[in-house]
This record gives C-alpha cells, structure tokens and sequence, in this order.
C-alpha cells in the first residue's frame, strides 16, 4: 500500500497534481484555498517544476492557457470569485481545446459573500459554464481528501484524454478539513502525444501550429464554424456516455433518496445512517460528475424511491438538475442554506438538522 | 541577329518566413512592413526553430496564420501572461508578443507591466498606430490629442481622455528591462534602424539578460482618415513629435 498520511483537502489538492505529473502552477492567492499555492510554491521548485504567482486570477488563468498550450500538464487554483475572473480565460481555454485542471474551492454567495467561508453557491456557474461561447468542462465533485486526491488525478487524465478543461469543486469544509489520504497512484491508461502543443518548430521537426481558440480562424483544423460546434458536440457527447461518475449509499432499498455532492453528501450521508437507526428506508445518491451529469442513473434511483430530498448548502442550484432528471414523476424537495445552524457565515447544515427534514417527509 | 542570354537573379521577394497566406492589411497599412521585418529578423538571426510567437488581439490577431513559426493568437490584452508560462515551460525557447495599442496599453496593460515586474525574459513588438484598426478606428491610449477618431468625435481632450501613452518610457523604467526603442517604418532608413533595434530586442532574451521591448510606429490611414502618402507625412510630422524615436535602454546586465 502507498504511503499514507494526514492532510487536508487542499493539500491533497497540491499533492494529487504533483502525483499526476503537474510540474507547473500558476496561483493567486484567495481564501480558503491559498494553501494549495503555498504547497506548490514550497514543493515544485525541489522537483525541477515552476510556480508562478500571477498578478491576479486574469493572469493565472492566462498563464495556465500558455502553459497547456506548451504541452505541460497545468493546474491553477482559486475560490469563487477568483473563479469568475477567470471566466473569460475558461471560454478561450475550451475554445482553443487546450487540456488543463482548474480547482474552484467554493465560498459562500456572491461579491465578496463571506470573506471565505463554507458555502456551494457557485454549482450553476460551474456546471452550466460561466464564459461565453456554450462550451462544457468537465465538473467533478470530491467529497473528502482522499477523494481530491484521486480526482485531481483523474481530472488531468479525462483533461488531456479528451483536450477539455477539467474542473474540480471542492469547498471550504473539505478544503480545510484533513484526514488520511492513501499517497496512490492511479494509473488510466496511454493518452496521445501533444503534438500540436507549442514548443517552436525544432522541437516538432520543422512543422509549426497557430492555435488561436477560434472557430473562424482558417488554420483551424475545423473547416468553419458549424464543422466546430459538430465536433465539439460530439465530443461532449462521448465524454457524457462515457465518463459520468457517481456514488450510491443504502440507495437500493430506499424510499427517501437524499441527494447531494460535495460537502453537503458527508452530512447527508450521517443522516441517513441515523435515519435507518430510526426505521426510516433512506438512502443516498451522490454524483461525482456534475457535468456530464448523471442523469440516467439519478433518474432510476430516484423512480425507485417515494421522495427525493436535495441538501445543498445553496438558495437551491443543484436541486434543478435533479427536478429536470425527475421530470415531476417523483416529489423533490430541497434543504437549502435555510437549514443552516446559525445566520453567520460560519453556518453549516447539520445532519441532525437533515434528520429531522426526513421525519417531516415520512 | 544574336540573341541575348539573359541572366536572372532574384532581388527581392517574398520573405521565407512568410507563407502563401493572402495577408489582409488595409492599403497603406505599415503591418505588412513590419511582418516582412518580423520575417527577417528571425531569418538572419537563425532563429526560427526556437521562437514561440503571441499575437494579441487587434489587426495583429491574424497573424500567427502568416508565418512559418509556432505562432499563436491570444485573448486581448493577455498574450504576456501567456508568453510567461510557455517561455517558464520551455526554457531554451525564445518567445515574443506582437500587440497593438490597445491591447498591450489599455486592455492588456496590467497584464503587460506585471510581465516586466516578474523579470521574464521575453521580447514584445508593440504596435502603435495611435487608434484601434479593427473595431473601426475609436480612440486608443496612443491616440494624439486633438485627434479625431470615432469615440472622440471631437478630438481627443486630454482634460478628460487622458495624455497618450508613451509606452517605450515606461518600460526603460522598470529594473527587470534590457533593452527599451521606438522606432518607425515608414523609410527605407528607418526600417534598417527597425531591424537592428528588433535584433536586439531578441538578442536580450537570447542573453538571457532581460526584457526586450521594442515600440514601432505603424500607419492605419482608415483610423487616420488620410491617404497612404499622406499617413508618411503624418507620421513624419504628427506621430515623430509626440512619440521620439530611439532607444530608451540598453543594458547588458542588471544587477
């Protein structure tokens, strides 16, 4: 077994990339995640790589397109509203099909919300694409270190696998919380070179590339502006039958599924185990892609229970998808940051609090 | 009657860095002097395996498509942050930016200056032709005062549009520079001068010893609303009073 250690999840977040062959970090720093840079700042200089702390996040998203398109394995990293800045940068990036990892480490609300405290209210953003331009990320939501650590992994597979940006949402909670993380390498498999990545024309036998991220530009290897959206389409396509992820918990015998991703889905999770303490038939379903989403999947473990309830420490972004999946056949509910235990920003949803939202619905 | 053997030796051409891309400039315009400069320089400095080339947004976004090197297009304004992680990624590589006014000096300024603030050892080619070509000629940061464009319809007041900005100054300024010019296109004269200056501006990188700036007044006589030969004259009489040739800095090593 690999070593094992002690950290939270951002660190987990710095050591997954180091894991997957990410020598270049490109950070501004922003609560609650500055300790993602700190770490590569410390560790990527002692193994030949490069962290460069950008002016702000307009420049860490720019830097990390220049860097994917080098042909290096790339990460940035920020927190909600550094996230938004970048949104320009995300569009160009998927315009250009330039593989990197981006890790959103959320905060609650919108403007500067709380300073940085826990919160999930960027789910839209994330999963619909903040950017102009009606592309699609990769979204995959961790619920503990361990899982940010195999995840970032994964993400920079699926991210060169199919040239798209892969993002990771984790949060404040699973951010700053530690617990043992297996140091695993997960292994995927053989990808193709980078051999339109740019590098200078000696390095490529005397041919050249002028990757430009546009769909009208005549060097484009797309012949014009609906040949792009076709390949891009049936590229989403592909990544959505092949690469949707999720986790059920007690779900097969449910009468009352709880939903819920990141953070939210460890509350849930000691929730439900209270409720069958108590005779309630509750399971869980927690998807791990949020795009492609796992609607299939939700859809059928939702039909087979009587309610689905949504926790999400949100006003209520993520229970749209699973309303859109139910499509009415099912009552939904959803817990939202009301349940909170305090009006603060500190405040979280307590499983206890979960429980007793499951005792009203049965 | 005899006849004649001619002999034939080609004396000027396409440049071999340029491709059979049609180019798209408007008549008059200075960008294909200066593509033609680009195109030389790399040539006869046996560069062209190594360089890594960033165009802004602008009329300079296009060309990338003309040239025979790893050339590629940025979003407006952000091709330094760009040219830092490539130039970071590769090392050995020499990469440059080419930018117009408006995107190294209004949208992309930040950008810009925090390039020269981290010391990277790269090399810019900054297009300065007083106005913004290809939205249609509205006002630049370089725009002169009193000049007529389509957001100062009447003429640029410095009182509330601000004072051009002169870009080959600023950047003599900052510690992390090696080399600072402005020169011009639009004789003969001035272009071999260019082309020295822009060999500079490339050889610090190859140095190794810093920032290789190099600031090139161009003619965009749609924006100017003038002739081509009349934008010569405004260049000679206009653009040279407000914006000084020569070299600002020329360091062979920082300390």
């Amino acid at each position: 077994m690999a070593e094992k250690v002690i950290i939270d999840g951002n660190e987990a977040v710095a050591r997954g990339a180091i894991h997957a062959g990410c020598k270049h970090f490109f950070g501004y720093p922003i609560t609650p995640q500055s300790e993602i840079a700190e770490y590569m700042a410390r560790q990527l200089p002692r193994i030949g790589g490069v962290f460069v702390q950008s002016e702000c996040e307009g420049g860490s998203i720019y830097m990390l397109y220049g860097g994917a398109l080098a042909g290096a394995r790339v990460m940035t990293s920020t927190s909600s509203p550094g996230f938004s800045l970048m949104q320009e940068g995300i569009s160009y990036i998927s315009a250009a099909e330039a593989p990197c990892v981006i890790v959103n480490v959320m905060r609650m609300g919108p403007g500067i919300g709380t300073g940085g405290q826990q919160g999930q209210t960027d789910y839209r953003q994330v999963t619909k694409g903040g950017g102009h331009g009606a592309y699609r990320c990769i979204v995959l939501a961790p619920s503990s270190p361990q899982e940010i650590f195999d995840l970032v992994q994964l993400a920079f597979y699926l991210s060169d696998k199919y040239r798209i940006v892969a993002l990771i949402l984790s949060d404040f909670i699973i951010g700053r919380m530690a617990e043992p993380v297996e140091l695993r390498t997960l292994e995927f498999g053989p990808l193709p070179e980078k051999e339109w990545a740019l590098k200078g024309k000696g390095e490529k036998g005397g041919r050249c590339d002028h990757p430009a991220g546009a769909p009208r530009f005549p060097a484009d290897r797309s012949k014009g502006l609906i040949d792009f959206y076709m390949h891009l389409l049936e590229k989403y396509q592909k990544i959505a039958e092949s690469e949707v992820r999720y986790d059920t918990y007690l779900a097969d015998d449910a009468t009352l599924l709880v939903a819920a991703y990141g953070s939210s889905a460890r509350m849930a999770r000691g929730a439900v185990n209270m409720a069958r303490a108590k005779g309630i038939k509750a399971g869980l379903f927690r998807p791990i892609t949020l795009w492609p989403f796992p609607e299939e999947s939700l859809r059928r473990a939702a039909l087979a229970t009587e309610k689905v309830l949504v926790v999400e420490d949100s006003p209520g972004e993520f229970v749209e998808d699973v309303r859109f999946v139910v499509q009415g056949q099912v009552p939904v509910h959803l817990l939202g940051l009301w349940a909170r235990h305090n009006q603060r920003g500190g405040g979280i949803i307590h499983p206890e609090r979960i429980l007793e939202e499951m005792e009203k619905l049965t | 009657m005899r006849e004649t053997a001619l002999a034939k030796e080609k004396i000027c051409g396409r440049p071999r860095l340029r491709n059979l891309m049609p180019g798209f400039s408007c008549p008059g315009c200075h960008y294909g002097i200066i593509i033609r400069l680009l195109c030389e320089v790399i040539d006869e400095m046996g560069i062209e395996d190594d360089v890594i080339g960033l165009a802004g947004v602008g009329c300079s976004y296009a060309w990338p498509i003309l040239f025979d090197i790893d050339f590629g297009a940025c979003p407006h304004g952000r091709a330094p942050a760009m040219a830092t992680a490539i130039k970071r990624i590769h090392s050995k590589a020499l990469v440059f930016t080419v930018q117009g006014d408006g995107d190294l000096g209004a949208i992309g300024l930040g950008c810009f200056m925090n390039a020269l603030l981290r010391a990277e050892k790269l090399t810019t080619i900054f297009l300065n032709n007083a106005g913004y070509g290809m939205t249609g000629g509205q006002m630049a940061p370089t725009t002169l005062p009193g000049m007529r464009t389509t957001t100062t319809p009447y003429g640029r007041d410095p009182n509330t549009t601000g004072y051009p900005l002169h870009a080959a100054e600023l950047v003599a300024s900052i510690k992390s520079v090696a080399y600072s010019a402005r020169c011009t296109v639009h004789t003969p004269a001035h272009y071999q001068r260019a082309k020295r200056a822009m060999k500079m501006a490339f050889q610090k990188q190859i140095d190794g010893i810093g920032y290789g700036f190099l600031e090139l007044l161009s003619a965009c006589p749609p924006v100017w609303g003038l002739t081509p030969v009349e934008s010569l004259k405004f260049i000679e009489h206009k653009m040279l009073a407000e914006f000084p040739l020569g070299e600002f800095k020329n360091v062979d090593s920082i300390d």
